[in-house]
């Protein structure tokens, strides 16, 4: 009996120093495939590696033995004993193993929950498995089901749909007051990195030019190469409060750096065209009273810090449903595995049947004379449709009991029905079994 | 024949409400494509109804409030329907349905009232009078709409509550330019509206201005926009302000339409229209 199993750490089970042993050259993964395919017991095998987790995912007959070789492979890739690692790793069997898979891809065991990377990931690890020839019909079928699921959960939840970082909420905001980023300009005022880092999401969404002050002009000049950036000095915000839409504090300054008179001032004459502030400091550096005033917004990093913590909860929520599709698909899949069963009995009434036809062919050459093409191709499509109508009922009855405990009573009485048992494999037995499984 | 075409049109444009509604909730595509084409299927039907109307009245049917009421909602679907094309926002439906569905529920509990109609109604003029105002008043009652979801949303935002409301709701550029678009191009209508009136006034009444309570109030509705397209424009007025000037601007114009016609009398109020 072909069993799937999964072996594998993950930021949970193991800490980042045994992760990055494991993943720490980027051609582990080929390694590791290549020393899977020499270990006999493993008929099938994938293996996933990033920087939160390591996998290996196969199919075997023998799941201890193969359990043994793989985890000696790990321990060899990673020059660390077995004895080191082994309270980290986790096991799944069968379908704990196919959930787990599913669950990975649609990112519900990710760090961050709903984190779109890990996708990519796993279609690379399984591009390299296709590649080396590791995989089979089972992984095939497993990881393109794997693929499906994620893009459920994506498309039917909202798992990926609100920002969970500062940096991504403030450009989903600017987005909701603007609607389009292109042409805006934003003014960064004082250097962190979490404001560069949104100055730098701004940028990737469109934003059409950053301007960085600093009080420290040299300082503002570093910055502003960084990303392209125009330098200014400090004495020029209040005059550049006229032109800019979005503006990211983040300066160590103790008192206000704007203050709600001069932006006030500022609004007519930029004929209340709405600004954003996007407050990252601590102590605050926009005067909390700007945000009352008319087209002005302002998110100090409580207000960001509060809106994800609100898309935590949202993705939670999502996981749950997620949750749902997961399982859903774990049963079919497991249906589908069941039919696996079958399929080789299948497969031998199939090659009895066309070798029953070509025999007759040819026995009956001599009496049917000189045929004309269609007039050929007539007689085959006769004898072949007849063929596929009586053999229809018992395939259909036969994988109707896939998944029944007298599912192996019913094959061998087909055996012997048919007189299976001692027929050659023919050469058209490659064709059909690719027909046959799909 | 023609209630049968106006209930039609009402259980469509009901259905598309609640089509709309549980969109706005479930946010599923799909439920909007279903209501989205249950609202147009109501629009046909109430195109219909309106046009046997319009051949068995010979004229325009907007002479009593129930049918004055229906056509509003046809108007409004209608401009709903071409504003949607451009704007492919789907959330407006959700706002604009409803309101199109409680004008015609009001219409619906009305009785049928048979009008013989005036000659002086048989007249091209009125037809061009009634749907240029009406067109307008419909492109304005979107712009109210949409400075209604304007306010939702700058409070959400002001407020940092960004909940089920805020996702919902689309971003405050795209309904503050909804609300000045809508304006823009029904400010045009209106006046033409009025102008075409003052014109069918003096063909059939020897006089293009009178001080009827309707005219003055219409004068008054149309200062109110002048006064917003003004601000909007000179003074460069956008958002919260533009909004809230916009829901005033509309509460001014819906007593033009409704409360002139019950309360102040004069000929453009229904009871002179219907003569039994």
């Amino acid at each position: 009996m072909l069993k799937i199993l999964n072996i594998g750490m993950n930021h949970e089970t193991a800490p980042i120093e045994l992760r990055e042993r494991l993943a720490s050259e980027s051609d582990n993964t080929l390694k590791a495939l290549a020393s899977m395919r020499e270990i006999d017991v493993v008929k099938e095998g994938l293996f996933l590696s990033t920087c939160n987790r390591v996998e290996a995912l196969f199919i075997t007959e023998e799941a201890e033995e193969a359990r043994r070789s793989v985890v000696s492979l790990m321990s060899k890739l990673g020059g660390i004993r077995a004895e080191e690692f082994l309270t980290c790793l986790y096991v799944f069997e069968d379908m704990d193993a196919v959930k787990h898979v599913f669950n990975v891809a649609s990112s519900l065991d990710s760090m961050v929950l709903g984190e779109p990377q890990i996708l990519g990931q796993i279609k690379e690890a399984y591009a390299q498995a296709t590649n080396q020839k590791t995989s089979g019909v089972i992984l095939n079928r497993l990881m393109h089901r794997a693929f499906h699921v994620a893009k459920r959960v994506r498309s039917e939840t909202d798992i990926c749909g609100a920002a969970v970082s500062i940096s991504y909420a403030a450009v989903e905001l600017a987005k909701k007051i603007f609607h389009v980023l292109e042409g805006k300009k934003v003014l960064l005022i004082g250097a962190g990195e979490m404001a560069e880092l949104a100055a730098r999401h701004l940028l990737s969404n469109g934003v059409s030019s950053v301007m960085v002050a600093n009080r420290t002009f040299d300082r503002a000049v570093e910055v502003a190469e960084r990303f392209n950036a125009l330098p200014i000095s400090f004495d020029e915000i209040g005059s550049q409060l006229l032109d800019v839409d979005i503006v990211i504090t983040s300066t160590a300054s103790p008192e206000y750096v704007i203050t709600r008179p001069q932006v006030k001032k500022s609004l007519r004459k930029r004929r209340n065209r709405p600004i954003f502030f996007i407050d990252i400091a601590v102590p605050r550096d926009v005067q909390p009273e700007v945000n009352d005033l008319n087209n002005v917004y302002l998110y100090d990093i409580d207000d960001l810090k509060g809106v994800i913590e609100l898309n935590m909860a949202q993705r939670q929520e999502a996981a749950v449903k997620a949750g749902r599709i997961v399982e859903e698909e774990v049963i079919k899949f497991e249906k589908w595995l069941k039919t696996l069963a079958v399929v080789p009995t299948i497969i031998s009434l199939r090659n009895k049947a066309e070798s029953i036809i070509r025999a007759e062919f040819v026995k009956s050459n001599s009496a049917l004379g000189k045929l004309t093409p269609v007039q050929y191709e007539a007689i085959e499509t006769l004898t072949r449709s007849i063929v596929e109508k009586m053999l229809n009922d018992p395939i259909v009855f036969l994988k109707g009991k896939a998944g029944r405990s007298t599912l192996n009573t019913y094959l061998d009485l087909t055996t012997k029905l048919f007189n299976l048992d001692d027929l050659d494999a023919l050469p058209q037995g490659e064709k059909l079994m690719g027909k046959s499984v799909r | 024949m023609a209630p049968l075409w106006f209930n039609a049109a009402l259980c469509f444009e009901l259905l598309a409400t609640g089509g709309f509604i549980v969109f706005i909730i479930k946010q599923e595509k799909w439920i909007f494509r279903c209501s989205y084409w249950v609202l147009v299927t109501g629009f046909l039907f109430h195109t219909i109804f309106l046009a046997y109307r319009y051949y068995l009245l010979g004229a325009a049917p907007i002479l009593d409030l129930k049918s004055a009421l229906s056509f509003f909602a046809w108007s409004i679907i209608c401009v709903y329907l071409i504003v949607q094309s451009r704007f492919k926002l789907m959330v407006l439906g959700s706002f604009v349905a409803p309101f199109a569905a409680f004008l015609m529920i009001i219409s619906s509990a009305m009785p049928w009232t048979e009008v013989t109609v005036k000659p002086l109604f048989k007249s091209l003029w009125l037809t061009i009078h009634v749907g240029t105002i009406f067109i307008g008043d419909a492109l304005l009652a979107i712009a109210f709409l949409a400075a209604i979801m304007y306010l939702i949303q700058e409070y959400q935002i002001k407020q940092k509550r960004l909940g089920a409301i805020y996702s919902r709701l689309p971003s405050l550029a795209t309904l503050d330019k909804i609300n000045y678009y809508s304006i823009i191009y029904g400010f045009p209508f209106l006046t033409v509206g009025m102008i075409t009136g003052s014109v069918y006034a003096q063909y059939a009444l020897g006089s293009y201005w009178q001080w009827d309570p309707k005219e003055a109030w219409s004068l008054i509705s149309w200062l109110f926009y002048a006064a917003l397209l003004h601000q909007r424009i000179a003074v460069g007025w956008q958002g919260r302000r533009a909004a809230i000037m916009a829901i005033i601007c509309f509460s001014v114009l819906v007593f033009t339409f409704v409360g002139v016609s019950l309360l102040m009398g004069g000929y453009h109020s229904f009871s002179s229209m219907g003569v039994r």
